[in-house]
């Protein structure tokens, strides 16, 4: 990571300039131009194959870029993995959930950065679980999220059970960026509602979000900009707090009926 | 201990539909395994009514219990079961240990030649391995020696493992020809012997069930309520979400089979002791003894599962029923076969478990 700072970002916690991402001769990612705001909630949207997870992994990570620039925080960053993104500030919910099934909620909660007393023991300093499990309880009961009991292991849990579980997981790091990747893709209603309970008080604390998400009804519930990924291409950046787009909108950019005018002969 | 609700959503969390603990259903399987010994004590005709656990009639030591063949039942199976405490951890990570057997063998072997008194007899010492030098050291030396070896082996081991990414049964295969190489190698085969008193100590008499118990329970407060524990049962759960967490699972992994080989070195240097002599062939078959205690406590071959209480269970069980077919006047090779069959029904009724306890959810 480069220590040099490029220049005052201002309230800008994310941008990126040129970013590009071949698979071979696969254009997956074409010279994508993206600025996210702090406290900004952001949509990413497309058809599927339109770059949108393609995106994501190459600003978390997972993958490393063809080319272009990723400044986070007003520093320009070039991250090995995925944990050395997490380190810099940036959450991601993936949508493979990266839970411990054996563990219980505070375990997972709290893996990898435990409360813990008699530190002078190094790897054998002992776990602070009752603090871990009032936080636990006290980061959960915000979500709306039922669980019976806080102590029973992953595996025992439903899906929306678990999603919350490594949502509120997230959004308990008190990250500088969280990016969400189709976070309620395969969820029941009420499930979905909690996970939007917890997208809402990210934004009330003024921690920004990436959203990638197909449902339309969610997206506009919850964000203030939606972002059209289309065969690679950034194709639209619609300001839906502002202006007034509804659905349809947004489904005619994503199909390819209508470009945003600034892309024109881009996409 | 106050009332506390770990529920979250309103919910309450009904204590009475609590399932109860694995290692519960591992301390009823001994009950039964006792009773049915007992049961074939009073039935069986040559036996002539004798119980095996409990001793009415003598009345020897103030108790109804033969405490005897208590003592003797766990004294067989408490240096196996000191490996066992590793091999569980390492199990627990998703890993498996083949090597502690040889491993065994191979360091009593090197403790011993540091552990040798110079007169036996008013004689020099017929088995010496080294010069003069090398006599009646204090204590403290050949337990470090072998601690260290055995330290050596496992980070070996570990480093394998998790910087080259060959199965952990391959790495653990290897190593366990390497250290009965080097269980013969070392003297050329030659038994070493009559090692100090205050050596001797060490596995004297009940020694072996003390450090077993001591090591059990110092090793249950570590998985239980210590970050290298949650860390180890993390990565056997799920190894990529553990890494994604921050966790450094490749030094994780090199510590835990560092742990579980000093262990099987500790138990050597009791067995040892224990024996007053070291042969090269010594530990033969302990691993698979420690991998079956542990799999019978309940320890998930798959990782992320498994406790200390119930490797003690699980030697427990082990140890009834060695004992259990010696006393019933079965011969050793009835007892191989039942010893097999009962670690493959642990198995099966503990998925069987599993698979009902994550359909009820």
């Amino acid at each position: 990571m480069s220590e040099v700072k490029l220049h005052d970002m201002g309230d800008i916690i994310l941008e990126t300039r040129g970013l590009t991402k071949h698979y071979g001769g696969v254009h997956a990612l074409e010279d994508a131009n993206f600025i996210l705001k702090k406290g900004e909630h952001v949509a990413i949207m497309g058809d599927n194959g339109a770059g949108k997870s393609t995106f994501v992994r190459q600003i978390t990570g997972v993958e490393q870029r063809t080319r272009g620039t990723v400044i986070f925080d007003g520093h320009e960053v070039d991250f090995k993995g995925p944990l050395e993104a997490r380190e810099a500030g940036i959450e991601t919910v993936f949508q493979t959930l990266a839970l411990a099934d054996h563990l219980d909620v505070p375990d997972n909660l709290f893996l990898g950065r435990e409360k813990t007393m008699w530190n002078w023991l190094g790897p054998f300093r002992r776990l602070d679980y009752k603090s871990m499990r009032a936080d636990t309880m006290a980061a959960l009961e915000k979500t709306g999220v039922k669980i019976p009991n806080i102590r029973n292991t992953i595996q025992n849990m439903s899906g929306g059970q678990r999603q919350c579980v490594a949502i509120a997981r997230t959004a308990s790091f008190h990250s500088k960026l969280t990016i969400m990747d189709e976070p309620t893709a395969a969820l029941g209603v009420q499930e979905t509602a909690q996970v939007e309970n917890i997208v809402r008080t990210l934004k009330k604390a003024g921690e920004p979000l990436i959203l990638v998400s197909h449902n339309m009804r969610q997206v506009f519930d919850l964000v203030d900009r939606i972002i059209v990924f289309r065969r690679g291409r950034i194709c639209a950046n619609l300001d839906i707090k502002n202006e007034s787009f509804t659905g349809e909108d947004v489904v005619s950019y994503i199909t390819g009926a209508k470009t945003g005018a600034e892309y024109e002969g881009v996409a | 201990m106050a009332e506390e609700s770990h529920g979250v959503g309103g919910l309450k969390y009904d204590k009475s539909k609590r399932s109860w603990p694995g290692e519960v259903n591992i301390l009823f399987a001994l009950i039964i395994i006792i009773l049915i010994f007992e049961a074939l004590g009073q039935l069986l005709p040559y036996m002539r009514g004798q119980s095996m656990l409990f001793d009415f009639n003598t009345n020897r030591d103030g108790t109804i219990l033969n405490i005897a063949r208590i003592k003797i039942i766990i004294l067989q199976v408490s240096i196996i079961g000191i490996i066992a405490l590793g091999v569980t951890q390492v199990i627990i990570s998703g890993g498996i240990d083949l090597s502690s057997g040889p491993l065994v063998g191979a360091t009593a072997m090197i403790v011993m030649s540091f552990a040798q008194t110079e007169l036996v007899n008013g004689q020099l010492n017929p088995k010496a391995v080294f010069g003069a030098w090398a006599f009646d050291l204090p204590v403290l030396i050949p337990v470090i020696v072998g601690l260290c070896f055995g330290a050596f082996i496992g980070i070996i081991n570990g480093s394998l493992i998790a910087f080259t990414g060959i199965p952990p049964f391959i790495a653990t295969l290897g190593m366990f020809l390497i250290c009965r190489g080097i269980a013969q190698w070392w003297t050329r085969g030659q038994p070493v012997s009559f090692p100090t008193e205050s050596y001797a100590w060490l596995g004297s008499g009940m020694m072996p069930v003390v450090w077993f118990l001591l090591l059990a329970f110092l090793f249950h407060i570590v998985l239980k309520f210590t970050v290298y524990g949650k860390h180890t049962y993390a990565i056997g759960s799920n190894e990529a979400a553990a890494r994604m967490s921050g966790i450094n699972v490749r030094r994780h992994k090199v510590m835990v089979y560092m742990i579980a080989s000093m262990l099987a070195a500790f138990a050597a240097i009791i067995l040892s002791s224990k024996n007053l002599t070291a042969q090269t062939g010594m530990g033969q078959f302990y691993e698979l003894f420690a991998i079956a205690m542990a799999v019978i406590g309940g320890v998930s071959l798959t990782g992320g599962r498994g406790s200390i209480i119930g490797t003690v269970l699980g030697a427990m069980v082990f140890g009834v029923i060695q004992s259990g077919f010696t006393y019933i006047k079965l011969d050793a090779f009835y007892q191989l076969m039942a010893m097999g069959a009962i670690i493959i029904s642990a198995v099966v009724l503990d998925q069987w478990r599993q698979k009902s306890a994550t359909a009820k959810a």
